[in-house]
């Protein structure tokens, strides 16, 4: 199943939702304000937010319609909205071979998915033939080390690990030091889930991002923090603390294959213009995708796809 | 974004006439901006909608206090709306049965449940003295099952021990078996994380409960969760009738409007709440605190209630019109000294304002009590009238009758008659244009306003104020009885807005 039939089908009971909620904008020619405030619902329910919602629903507004509007119209003309916003965030992580070892840092809240992201990041670029080392930085979640191990085992990757409890940044340090002395294209280093207003624990983070500059001062090259995509409008909260900390360069989005529009990744380009590197849908070894703006927003509009 | 409702509302309101019943349209006004809270605070729309009809129905034609600011009110009806939609009483687990009661938890991937699990075991090991085990049905996440052993043995529970290639189904049966073989109390069956729309795994679970019948199927649910919340919730509810939410990572900052989706949508009360990583940070759910958590309007609401129960409006415009005409008696020193004790005492208004602690310490050590607030009214009480309007002709054998009359000494009612001259000489400077400008700031529309002045006053008003110093004390906003008298070094000037001058210990300096 592709990713986008999986987004699709996730997204299916949703999207049809949003065109269903908005009947009272089809059969005109134009919005007029109480219907623009449906739009605007619609859209709120997808965790864009109220100002996002409300921006793009003036813009859908503002869109010259050919004769009366149906479904299919109005969701394309939403679409065109969100992917204006979504372009220039959609981009892939890339791995400069420049770097030995490139270091990708993960990082994020609870339970947002970074070791099953960690996981999947590292079959990806096992298969472009890369050579990938895992850090296992989650020393506090009771048996993460082990789940990184078995992510390790699937992938065919080694695992740095070290005792539950020890010191996250020193193993950080560690596992870069040994990536360097073999060469190793990628480094990717997972972290513990921390809320982002636990000061104590975001310090730890700042620590693991200090230690590893000791050895590579331009590292980590990729700081990428990981969202659930069901998450509201905090999102925009664990942003701006984890960037404070962490220097996050870029977002990563989970759980896109339940019902979970994601729509906050629309407040999320509006406010900090982070690049979107991929969104995760399911659970298993290759569920991990570029985030394509078109099709996301397309997904999340309800625009109807022809058959694949 | 959020904090603003105040703001927002006063707004909203500001144009409008002081008092009397919420009219349609004020309503209409300030629900709009209720509204645009609460859906920043995550609460999904289908919830916002029905709430704010609710809400609309009860806060129309509603009579505003007295004492109370239009939309200080609609706060009030929005605050004590929420708290009855998130539920009154606290709801316990239902594990008086027939041991083992089972406990079955569900919820989407990450959301929290295999580490509420082992809270929950920890709760009720330590605090209800429950024989408990943990069983993992999680087959899909790599070591989760390794996950709640390690939480089983750190609270010191069971843990049911893993076998090969069973599947979820298989490990329920036997963990029932061997919960009832080794009289378990509470057997906890931790799941694996799933989305609601994957047929399959819903199925399982509903075979799951089919073949241990538990007595709670809780849903585990992520304080920050967005709109989905709703679908979440109606689809494990569909699937297994859930008997009540977890609501875990509340000690982040998330406004948590999830809560109230959940709970209006499968209608189950919340019934813990997890607020930490450690063990034992599994709490019971606290209705009130979630909706001030929702609204975010913290102590406000707190402090518009006492206001509203205790202060007169009239009373308070009565005397800002006197102070404003820089008229100033014993019976208006009077009446702001009940006042202040209506509100709770110092401690009480010290207590509902933030960051005051370090205060409340300094006044206990200046020997600034409640006590000392109820002998200084005493001694106004012991004055006639002619006094209390003329304190020019307290002369020693009246002030010998005074402290008789009040059982006091002479030298208390010395410094309270100084006090009073020294606040009544301030009334004066104030008095005319800026004295009536300072009052309508620190009184607002009554002595609720005054409140608001309290909240604002406070930070600008408090460093800037001289030690002791009552006529440099209170910024603009800030309040005009400061502390004469000694105070100890470093005392800030000047109260809060509205608060009557203190007496503070005789000696001291004096500029």
């Amino acid at each position: 199943m592709s990713w986008l039939k999986k987004l699709t089908s996730g997204l299916s009971k949703t999207s049809s939702r949003v065109t269903s909620s908005l009947s009272s904008l089809l059969g005109r020619s134009s919005i007029d304000a109480a219907s623009l405030e449906d739009l605007e619902d619609a859209l709120i329910s997808a965790d864009l937010g109220t100002t996002a919602a409300a921006a793009i629903a003036a813009r859908v507004k503002s869109h010259k319609f050919d004769g009366d509007i149906t479904a299919q119209a109005l969701a394309l003309a939403l679409s065109d909205g969100l992917t204006e916003r979504l372009e220039s965030v959609a981009k892939q992580l890339e791995i400069d071979s420049a770097h030995q070892p490139h270091v990708v840092l993960l990082v994020g809240v609870n339970g947002s998915g970074k070791t099953t992201t960690a996981g999947k990041l590292a079959q990806q670029w096992r298969q472009e033939g890369k050579s990938v080392m895992l850090a296992a930085g989650d020393t506090f979640r009771a048996a993460a080390i082990d789940q990184l191990k078995v992510w390790g085992e699937r992938t065919g990757t080694e695992v740095i690990a070290g005792e539950q409890g020890g010191d996250a940044a020193a193993l950080a340090y560690q596992a870069l030091e040994r990536a360097k002395s073999q060469n190793t294209d990628v480094l990717i280093i997972d972290t513990a889930g921390r809320l982002q207003n636990r000061t104590e624990l975001m310090d730890e983070l700042a620590k693991v991002v200090r230690v590893i500059r000791k050895l590579d001062d331009s590292a980590p090259h990729d700081s990428v923090i990981v969202l659930d995509g069901t998450v509201g409008q905090n999102a925009l909260a664990q942003v701006s603390a984890f960037q404070q900390v962490a220097d996050v360069s870029g977002i990563i989005v989970t759980k896109l294959d339940g019902t979970a529009k994601g729509g906050v990744v629309i407040a999320l380009a509006d406010t900090f213009g982070l690049p979107v590197h991929a969104v995760g849908v399911g659970e298993g070894v290759d569920d991990l995708q570029p985030f394509e703006a078109r099709d996301f927003a397309n997904a999340l509009a309800g625009v109807e796809q022809p058959e694949a | 974004m959020f904090d603003s409702l105040k703001d927002k509302l006063q707004d909203v309101f500001s144009s409008l006439g002081k008092r009397g019943a919420l009219r349609e349209s004020d309503v209409d006004a300030a629900l709009r901006e209720v509204r645009l809270a609460l859906l920043d605070a995550d609460v999904a729309l289908p919830v916002v909608k029905t709430f704010i009809t609710n809400v609309r129905e009860k806060a129309i034609g509603a009579d505003v206090l007295k004492s109370v600011r239009p939309d200080q009110q609609v706060i009030k009806i929005v605050n004590d709306a929420l708290t009855e939609v998130l539920g009154g009483d606290a709801v316990p687990l239902n594990i008086a049965v027939n041991p083992p009661a089972v406990i079955l938890m569900a919820g989407l991937q990450g959301s929290g449940k295999t580490t509420t699990a082992g809270k929950l075991a920890m709760r009720l090991r330590s605090r209800d003295r429950k024989k408990v085990m943990l069983a993992s049905l999680d087959v899909t996440r790599p070591a989760a099952r390794e996950q709640l052993r390690i939480l089983g043995e750190q609270a010191e529970v069971g843990v049911l021990p893993e076998a090969d290639r069973e599947s979820p189904a298989q490990i329920a049966k036997r963990a029932l078996q061997a919960a009832k073989l080794q009289a378990y109390d509470v057997l906890i069956l931790d799941t694996a994380g799933r989305v609601t729309i994957d047929e399959g795994l819903m199925a399982e679970l509903r075979e799951i409960k089919a073949l241990t019948n538990p007595h709670e199927v809780l849903l585990v649910a992520d304080a920050m969760t967005g709109q989905d919340a709703v679908t979440t919730a109606t689809a494990f509810n569909e699937a297994v009738d859930i008997t009540g939410i977890v609501l875990t990572r509340l000690d982040g900052d998330a406004r948590g409007g999830a809560a109230l989706s959940m709970r209006e949508i499968t209608g189950c009360p919340i019934k813990l709440v997890g607020v930490g990583e450690k063990q034992d940070a599994l709490e019971e759910f606290d209705p009130a605190r979630m909706a001030g958590r929702i609204l975010d309007m913290g102590d406000v609401v707190a402090l518009v209630e006492k206001a509203a129960e205790n202060i007169e409006a009239e009373e308070a415009e009565r005397l800002a019109k006197r102070m404003a005409k820089g008229q100033f008696d014993m019976n208006d020193f009077l009446s702001q000294l009940r006042q202040l004790q209506k509100m709770g005492g110092l401690g009480g208004i010290m207590g509902m304002l933030p960051g005051l602690g370090k205060m409340q310490k300094q006044i206990a050590a200046a020997g600034i009590d409640d006590s000392m607030i109820r002998r200084q009214e005493a001694i106004i009480l012991s004055m006639t009238k002619k006094e209390r309007v003329a304190v020019g002709v307290l002369n020693a054998s009246r002030r010998k009758r005074i402290a008789a009359g009040s059982g006091t000494s002479v030298q208390e009612v010395n410094r309270v008659v100084k006090q009073y001259q020294e606040m009544a000489k301030m009334m004066k400077k104030l008095g005319g244009k800026s004295g009536a400008a300072m009052m309508k700031a620190m009184m607002g529309g009554g002595m609720p306003g005054g409140m608001g002045g309290l909240g604002g006053g406070m930070p600008g008003g408090m460093p800037g104020g001289t030690p002791g110093g009552m006529n440099s004390g209170g910024a603009p906003g800030g309040m005009p009885g400061g502390m004469p008298g000694g105070l100890p070094k470093g005392f800030p000037g000047g109260l809060p807005g509205g608060l009557p001058g203190l007496g503070g210990k005789p000696s001291g300096k004096k500029k």
